[in-house]
């Protein structure tokens, strides 16, 4: 007898783009607290598990993504906005850039060719096929922009969204204890690095731990996204994954 | 009322952003435009009124959220990954790791060169 009006209740829920839109916000609360009870423990990556606590509902459910996206799409608009604002982070750290333009400019230009060419060198060393290269190459830079790039080139937008969250997520998770090892103390340096190879989930990390941090991190996500944009398609031409 | 002031704002640039990608042809991202749009207009301004400032830090403050939606989306290459997955593992760890010291240790160096060059001159 409760069947019916339950199912009902699904139906309508199900269509409508708030059941997926106020599942997304819950997971990522979730994920959060899980994060502060393990003591802001890297591992503990709040992306990473408000993915899999979505995943794991929607196998649950039988939802398609496509469904799913509907919903949370309202989510994953506001990546625009977010980045445009990062220009105020970097607005208040105009000063130290000035002092620090070189050096920038040098980790700047080794870190994208480095990027692309370690993604594109371990794919191929372990067999992975050319549409899997190209979605793998422009993984280091912030989603949209790395879209835009595999979609250019010939590779799948959507894996590349996925590969990028992932060395995002990689990033921040051993990112942190990698720079202590290598004994760098100076959060601009570290910030850098961070923005530089895991973008904005990078970035997010970084403002975790220290304002000056984040700024950098912000700076180098943005100034890798045009670098990259105009040096990786020559370089996969050069090295032959594209012709 | 700030906080549509502050939206509106960035908004505009992100706006005007999308629009010069698409005049210009430039192979970067709309958004990323807009962010340079902003920070030249904060340039011009000479300052960051307190209520943008707040609006971005709160974007700021949970932008791993907004990454949430396209993550999910592995469910749609699960094959692809299952199949080729020492490839995609290999390229994501080792090959993140290999840029994240290659860059910082590039960004430290040539700052160190930068100082020692500058010591050497005034001893």
């Amino acid at each position: 007898m409760n069947d019916a009006p339950l199912t009902q209740i699904w139906v309508y829920l199900a269509a409508s783009p708030l059941l997926w839109l106020t599942a997304t916000l819950v997971c990522y609360l979730i994920a959060l607290k899980i994060y502060r009870l393990g003591r802001d423990n890297a591992l503990l990556n709040p992306v990473a598990i408000a993915i899999g606590l979505l995943i794991a509902l929607l196998q649950l459910t039988g939802t398609p993504y496509q469904t799913y996206f509907d919903g949370a799409q309202f989510v994953h608009f506001l990546l625009g906005p977010a980045t445009v604002a990062l220009a105020i982070p970097l607005y208040r750290q105009r000063e130290r850039l000035k002092t620090l333009a070189l050096p920038i400019l040098a980790a700047l230009l080794a870190g994208v060719t480095t990027a692309g060419l370690s993604a594109v060198a371990l794919g191929r060393l372990f067999g992975a096929d050319t549409k899997t290269l190209i979605s793998l190459a422009p993984k280091s830079v912030t989603a949209p922009v790395a879209m835009g790039i595999s979609e250019k080139l010939g590779g799948l937008p959507s894996l590349t969204a996925v590969l990028v969250i992932s060395t995002g997520i990689v990033g921040a998770v051993l990112g942190t204890g990698l720079l202590r090892l290598l004994r760098l103390r100076d959060d601009a340096v570290k910030g850098f690095a961070l923005g530089l190879t895991s973008h904005g989930i990078g970035t997010a990390r970084a403002f975790q731990v220290s304002p000056v941090m984040g700024a950098f991190a912000g700076l180098a996500m943005a100034l890798s996204a045009f670098v990259t944009a105009l040096l990786l398609p020559p370089l996969l031409r050069w090295i032959g994954v594209v012709d | 009322m700030q906080l549509l002031e502050a939206l509106t704002l960035i908004l505009s640039c992100q706006l005007a952003g999308e629009v010069l990608v698409l005049v210009s042809g430039l192979p970067v991202p709309g958004p990323v435009l807009g962010m340079l749009l902003l920070l030249a207009w904060l340039g011009l301004r000479g300052g960051v009124s307190e209520r943008v400032a707040q609006t971005a830090d709160t974007l700021l403050g949970h932008l791993s959220l907004l990454f949430v939606p396209a993550g999910v989306g592995v469910l749609v290459h699960w094959e692809r990954v299952r199949d080729q997955w020492p490839a995609i593992a290999a390229a994501l760890v080792l090959g993140t790791l290999i840029t994240l010291a290659v860059t910082a240790l590039t960004m430290a160096g040539v700052q160190r060169l930068l100082a020692w060059r500058r010591g050497g001159r005034h001893e």
